[in-house]
């Protein structure tokens, strides 16, 4: 691995993140909207169950998006860089495939945990007590699910060729994502076949480690739905199976 | 000893064979021109040169490394200058340079240095923290030369470098590359379909449809015409060919709505061919040997000099629009 290379793609990224404000903007705006426009809403609705409010429920579904869309659109940056040429410049480099992937993953992995920690400073807010060492917890899971979203959104990255592909994985991957992830309804109340998509999502895991750091004691509908072992496990599980098929995937030659 | 050996290279995309069984040498500080109209498989033999793409069958080397199986070794002996320009365009012209200086491993106390040298060859130092969106395509092309000179290459691939730049840019960047091989202690690769570009060079190879038609330097390739040539509108060129070479005895031919006729003193033929064919004769024109010239006699076409470039720099602007609005 080439540290060089992959500081400056990293580098590179940060600084684009930082220059484009209107970026940072709507990343920190959307969660805000969700939460205290639909979450607040929803908490007349849905009374508290185990001593957690629904607000308190879906906060840290509200990390988990910001995680979710800000690690994407990271990975994403891959399309326009080939749409715009800029990857043959990465390409043709003396750079291994893994560099570039681990290069862009920890780019993807730095701007979310910014933005996610933003976020996090709300929890006051919510009636929320949280610990040092609860958000010491939080910060870490938030890094590493992080690192595996961004690691995922890279693999799907090498599947597209050009920004018209944006659409398609904004409404068939990243919604879905959010949505079937308990970030804003347990995974224990889906029906079975929604149930098993779940499963299957990445960012299911990273939700419910979240839930665990977050209300630790909470039980029932309201708690988290794994073991927080198994989530961990699984999060750091799917980081290095998505690295190695991103670095796989770079490989590829006409 | 070539630096560049190509062997019996083939390149299939499905069913479309776009580089077909070609063979070159290019030899070290040379400047070597591969020249061929638009999809004639320039790009495609670059990009497998590059170690960008794996040959179908046959045999590239740079330097001694295998194209195919050292690609490691490959890229860290060359620069390339892409037909699109591949530099980040929200970073500024440093930055742009920095980025390569890293991903390149140049030494930390080498970086700065380099990067700084590279933007006062090309004229840009007091340009440097400038973005690279607000840079002219002839800005942009120099920058990218400079780029790609930053960690010492010992061959560097322009592709179609002048595509899209105006007349002026275009002899500018000429004349900054022509000084390069000795500047730089570097082999230059260039491709152009801009035939009259490629007087400049050591030694230049013809391709058209994937297939090397023709080889040699200017000057040789240029003995393949056998002398001036002589272009001649009439009323009626097929007759007019026919008078031309019974009563003169020279070569001539109707192409592209034109007689073509190849003679060794051009000027003193002139006459004659007007005495010949008297009053049919509606312009006439002579022409010292070109590469154009080469070219067309070698395929019977001229080189299409399709700009797509206008085209592509609105489709570019609608995309990055797009993308701004859509994040
Ligand atoms: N990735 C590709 N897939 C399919 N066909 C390709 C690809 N790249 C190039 N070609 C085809 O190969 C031929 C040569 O293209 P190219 O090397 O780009 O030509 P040039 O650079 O001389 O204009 C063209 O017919 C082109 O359409
Ligand atoms: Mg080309």
């Amino acid at each position: 691995m080439e540290f060089n290379a992959i500081y400056v793609i990293v580098a590179r990224e940060f600084k684009k993140f930082v220059r484009e404000k209107s970026r940072l903007i709507s990343a920190i705006a959307r969660p805000l909207v969700w939460l205290f426009l639909v979450g607040a809403g929803m908490s007349r609705l849905v009374a508290p169950v185990g001593g957690v409010s629904y607000m308190q429920f879906i906060f840290p579904g509200i990390l988990g998006m910001t995680i979710l869309f800000s690690s994407m659109f990271s990975s994403i940056s891959i399309i326009w860089d080939k749409e715009f040429g800029f990857m043959k410049e990465i390409l043709v480099a003396p750079v291994s495939r893994t560099s570039i992937v681990m290069g862009k993953a920890l780019s993807g992995t730095i701007i979310s945990t910014i933005q996610a920690v933003i976020v996090l400073a709300l929890f006051p807010f919510l009636g929320l007590k949280l610990g040092i060492l609860n958000i010491i917890g939080v910060i870490l899971i938030c890094t590493t699910v992080s690192f595996s979203i961004s690691a995922f959104g890279i693999v799907l990255a090498t599947f597209y060729e050009s920004y018209e592909s944006f659409s398609v994985i904004m409404n068939f991957i990243i919604m879905p994502m959010f949505f079937l992830s308990g970030a804003m309804y347990p995974v224990k109340l889906l029906p079975e076949i929604l149930k098993f998509i779940a499963k299957l999502n990445p960012l299911t895991y990273g939700v419910d480690a979240l839930k665990h750091a977050i209300s630790p004691l909470a039980t029932g509908p309201m708690g988290p739905d794994f073991n927080v072992f198994i989530d961990i496990g699984v999060i750091i599980a799917m980081s290095v199976v998505f690295v190695l098929m991103g670095g796989k995937a770079f490989e590829r030659k006409g | 000893m070539p630096i560049i050996k190509v062997e019996n290279l083939v390149k299939k995309f499905g069913n479309v064979t776009a580089v077909n069984d070609v063979s070159f040498n290019v030899e070290e500080g040379t400047i070597f021109g591969f020249l061929g109209p638009n999809g004639a498989g320039k790009t495609t033999t670059i990009n497998i040169l590059c170690a960008l793409l794996s040959p179908t069958s046959g045999k590239a080397s740079i330097d001694g490394h295998d194209c195919a199986k050292e690609s490691a070794l490959v890229r860290k002996s060359i620069g390339i200058v892409f037909q699109d320009t591949t530099l980040d365009k929200d970073l500024t012209a440093e930055e742009n340079l920095i980025f390569h200086a890293y991903l390149y491993n140049v030494e930390k106390s080498e970086r700065q240095k380099r990067v700084d040298d590279a933007l006062k060859f090309v004229d840009l130092f007091g340009r440097k923290d400038d973005l690279v969106k607000k840079f002219s395509g002839g800005m942009k092309r120099k920058l990218e030369v400079a780029r790609g000179l930053i960690h010492r290459p010992k061959v560097l691939f322009l592709d179609e470098p002048t595509l899209g730049l105006d007349p002026q840019s275009r002899t500018n960047l000429w004349e900054f590359i022509t000084e390069l091989p000795k500047k730089h202690n570097v082999t230059i690769f260039m491709t152009t379909h801009y035939m009259e570009e490629a007087e400049v060079c050591n030694d230049i190879a013809i391709i058209d449809n994937g297939k090397i038609i023709a080889g040699g330097s200017p000057a040789e390739l240029k003995k393949i015409i056998g002398g001036d040539v002589i272009y001649l509108k009439t009323k009626d060129n097929l007759k007019a060919v026919d008078e031309v070479k019974k009563a003169l005895n020279v070569d001539a031919s109707v192409k592209d709505g034109e007689i073509f006729i190849s003679t060794i003193k051009g000027d003193a033929c002139i006459p004659d061919i007007i005495r010949t064919l008297g009053d049919s004769v509606l312009s006439v024109r002579l022409q010292r040997p070109t590469l154009n010239d080469v070219f067309l006699k070698l395929t019977g076409k001229a080189i299409r000099e399709d700009e797509s470039s206008g085209a592509d720099t609105i489709k570019e602007e609608v995309r990055a629009y797009r993308r701004r609005h859509q994040s």
